[in-house]
């Protein structure tokens, strides 16, 4: 093997033992690099206040072990042999093969487990949260999106939403109106109608989704929930939270030109706050 | 066939007919790739201005003054677009597909030069009227390349969505029908003209990419067009196919019944394979340039075609994957995630392969194979992120994040390009008779690998932590605000990585103008497109009918002569 120390620094002109390890370090470089942050979690899914946060962050755990493993040896490997089996004067013969279908079907096998049985283990929990209902005495709150807002609506004492109506939306006024609420329907008259979400902790709440004009997604990455809300669908889901606190919620969906603020708070407080809250709230209507 | 084929086997006289409205696919094959090239600097441009309107929103450009957030919408609108449809489609098919494919399989021309042409002329059409959308009344659309109705059918839903909307999708529905042109065109040029001996299993896998992708683009296109007339209906002509009841800015709209999940079933039934139509091409370049430059076999060659044909099968069954969060059926998106995990093994057994090409061969660093190595890193960096979103259940954190922005951009934007790239440096001197340079090659080569991973990279920990997608600001959520240094360095990375294309634009046009003459066979590589003249003659093989005796990458036979076999050649090993 040929080579003196200038090639290192003439890689771009000359080619063999030089490119192929500028190859090797800059792979090698990028990869390590890389899976640092991911180790060293300096961003990383934000801290978790809900009882799906385990299952969720579990196997995104998982998922994530896996892939950095196959990632690490997929480009180490290709580092290495790009360097390892660069051509010189001196390379023996090429090993002339076709291929060997014992190794393809070994790697297809083991693949197909892996990434199957992967999703297979994760399906259980996506599962469990769709399709069972919510827990019995969990508290329903029905979400709005519109441009460039979200509304939350409780159904008060008589747990009936009021019905509503598209004529009488009117986003300018915000609260009762932008949802179009008939207020003179007898299961309206304590409904109430909020731009901030309160929520009691340790309690399931039973979400309906709706929005009036065009797509939003209603995600809050620490209660590790995220839906689109469709106009003309009233999409039902259950989340509960598990620890105090106030978290933000980003739109998820283009919605427009406002997508980018098109914000608001979720407070997660104790059930007695939460009682004093609502029943403010209801006071402040009569 | 034969007729077709020889219907103008002598060259054609006049610049017209000669250069612009051409029926020989070498020059409609160049005409796509100059296409191509237009607009991926167009795309490229318009992304540079979202990365610094993200970082610097206030910031009052020359020329073009300060950047709005409506306009930020529209430029990633028309850059989703433009490099999906008029780059990443384009080249790697309409440009080198139909230069190369007439050539690798021994044919004079494609099947139908007529529809070769007209499919040209009709994408050139689709790009002016795209482009057109910028300069009417309320500017470009700003929904997004997916253009998700009820957004994108009314007009009252934002600025750009009126006129700038209706040509959106007019263009797109022009694209459809050239694409549909080409496919029908590719498909039988493949199946019909093979020259004597060509098998299909004789075919170099580049091939079978622009077979198994006219396939794809002849099911997917034609559901596209369909569902972009339905959204024209709905936008013009009051049908209510996409739209229900709805109220935008208190005004209630005259819509009713009509489902806003039916637009995404469809798009994405043409989206998803879509995906591969972009990267199946990029897979054949890489096996191609892997297996010349290593000096050997392809590793596994049925075990390549067996995988691509079932990464075309299961790409139609895997469109629900974009829907978890959109309120689809959960059953359904169980299946869906099963089958989008099963496209992940044909997936892996292709890089297997790459690997198991280049070991224990020869290889050498010429820059078409420093762009092979760097799709297969690019290919394992992008696919890797594709199981976690493949599963529902982490979507509910990563739909819609920049997670799914750096997996995509990673595996079909960055990686196809690296496939494009490869074919320009790998091909260019057959089809511009001159070669390129090798030391800007490399110094382009390397900061585009180093400059993609820094831009598209710290794209999967702001999904993490996150971040949503198509936001102009983060200044209004206070957990997203704390991401933007991470942000600012991307857009860093993405400025110098711009810059550096330049070199490669330059090297391009130099070398075809001033270049050293290239050999008829400058790699030593063994398939057809070497055994002609450089540049290839107007029935490219200058009247001669070659005749195949052997398999696409017979490299360092046992006991040969030289250490390539071209296909040409009298048969030295036994077939397989």
């Amino acid at each position: 093997m040929r080579h003196s120390l200038g090639e290192i620094f003439f890689v771009f002109q000359i080619g063999g033992w030089g490119m192929g390890l500028a190859l090797l370090v800059l792979i090698w470089l990028i990869t390590l690099v890389s899976t640092y942050f991911f180790v060293a979690k300096t961003w990383w899914l934000p801290v978790g206040a809900s009882a799906a946060t385990g299952f969720i962050d579990h196997q995104f755990t998982i998922t994530f072990l896996i892939m950095g493993v196959v990632f690490l040896a997929a480009q180490l490997g290709l580092g290495y042999i790009v360097w390892r089996y660069r051509q010189t004067p001196k390379s023996p013969p090429v090993a002339y093969s076709h291929g060997n279908a014992t190794m393809e079907i070994t790697w297809t096998v083991l693949t197909a487990i892996l990434f199957i049985g992967l999703n297979v283990m994760g399906s259980r929990v996506w599962a469990s949260q769709r399709f069972d209902p919510p827990e019995a005495g969990a508290v329903p709150v029905e979400v709005t999106g519109m441009q460039f807002a979200w509304y939350f609506r409780y159904p008060g004492a008589d747990g009936k939403y009021g019905p509503t109506k598209a004529s009488l939306m009117d986003p300018s006024a915000g609260g009762e109106a932008a949802v179009g609420l008939n207020t003179s329907d007898a299961a309206a008259k304590d409904d109430v109608v909020t731009g901030t979400m309160y929520l009691p902790v340790n309690r399931e709440i039973d979400v309906s989704l709706r929005a009036v004009d065009v797509i939003h997604s209603f995600f809050v990455p620490n209660l590790r929930f995220k839906q689109d809300a469709v106009p003309g669908l009233n999409i039902h889901m259950h989340f509960k939270p598990t620890e105090v606190g106030e978290y933000e919620i980003a739109c998820a969906e283009l919605c427009g030109l406002g997508h980018y603020k098109m914000h608001g708070m979720v407070h997660v407080v104790s059930q007695e706050d939460f009682d004093k809250w609502l029943a403010a709230r209801e006071a402040e209507k009569q | 066939m034969a007729t077709s084929a020889t219907i103008h086997s002598h060259a054609p006289q006049g610049f017209i007919r000669k250069y612009i409205f051409s029926l020989d696919h070498k020059v409609i094959g160049i005409q796509y790739f100059f296409l191509a090239l237009t607009a991926v600097f167009v795309g490229m441009f318009l992304s540079l201005l979202m990365r610094i309107h993200m970082i610097w929103p206030n910031a009052a450009l020359p020329l073009i003054g300060e950047i709005k957030p409506e306009t930020y919408l529209s430029l990633l609108t028309m850059h989703g677009t433009i490099m999906v449809f008029f780059v990443l489609t384009t080249a790697p098919q309409g440009g080198f597909g139909n230069y190369f494919l007439p050539i690798q399989i021994g044919a004079p021309d494609m099947a139908f030069p007529v529809l070769n042409m007209l499919s040209f002329w009709t994408t050139f059409v689709g790009f002016i009227v795209i482009l057109a959308a910028f300069f009417v009344t309320g500017g470009a659309p700003l929904h997004g390349w997916t253009g998700y109705p009820p957004l994108s059918a009314l007009s009252s839903a934002g600025p750009g969505e009126q006129l700038g909307a209706d040509l959106w999708i007019t263009s797109i529905a022009i694209f459809c029908v050239a694409s549909l042109m080409g496919a029908l065109n590719f498909i039988t040029t493949t199946l019909d003209l093979r020259a004597k001996g060509m098998t299909l299993m004789r075919m170099p896998l580049t091939c079978w990419s622009w077979f198994i992708t006219a396939i794809l683009g002849l099911l997917a296109f034609g559901v596209l067009l369909s569902a972009g007339i339905l959204l024209l209906m709905d936008r013009n002509l009051g049908t209510s196919f996409y739209i229900p009841l709805v109220v935008v800015n208190g005004q209630v709209m005259g819509h009713k019944g009509g489902s806003p999940l039916l637009w995404q079933h469809l798009f994405w039934f043409f989206g998803h394979p879509e995906v591969y139509i972009a990267i199946l091409p990029g897979m054949g370049v890489a096996s191609q340039v892997i297996s010349t430059f290593s000096r050997k076999p392809i590793f596994g060659y049925r075990a390549m075609v067996y995988a691509m044909l079932s990464i075309g099968f299961f790409g139609f069954m895997v469109w629900g994957h974009h829907m978890f969060m959109s309120g689809m059926s959960p059953y359904s998106a169980f299946a869906f995630s099963i089958l989008t995990m099963c496209i992940g093994v044909p997936s892996a057994i292709k890089t297997f392969n790459w690997l198991g090409t280049m070991w224990g061969g020869h290889v050498r660093f010429d820059t078409p194979m420093l762009y092979a190595i760097g799709f297969v890193s690019l290919f394992v960096s992008g696919g890797l992120s594709g199981p976690f979103l493949a599963q529902p259940v982490l979507d509910i954190q990563l739909h819609d994040t920049y997670f799914v922005v750096g997996h995509f951009h990673l595996i079909m934007g960055v990686a196809a390009i690296f496939g494009i790239f490869a074919a320009t440096y790998y091909w260019a001197p057959k089809m511009f008779g001159r070669m390129m340079n090798e030391t800007w090659g490399r110094i382009h080569f390397f900061i585009t690998l180093a400059g993609t991973y820094a831009i598209f990279m710290p794209m999967h920990y702001l999904g993490m932590a996150g971040q949503t997608r198509r936001y102009s600001q983060f200044t209004e959520v206070a957990y997203q605000a704390k991401l933007l240094p991470l942000q600012t360095f991307m857009t860093y990375a993405a400025i110098i990585t711009i810059a550096a294309q330049f070199i490669f634009v330059i090297n391009l046009f130099w070398s075809i103008f001033k270049g050293p003459k290239a050999s008829d066979n400058p790699w030593e590589a063994t398939t057809l497109e070497w055994t002609t003249a450089t540049p290839p003659p107007h029935d490219n093989f200058g009247g001669v009918t070659p005749v195949v005796h052997n398999g696409p990458y017979e490299y360092g036979v046992p006991g040969a002569a030289k250490d390539y076999v071209m296909q040409t050649d009298p048969a030295v090993v036994p077939s397989h």
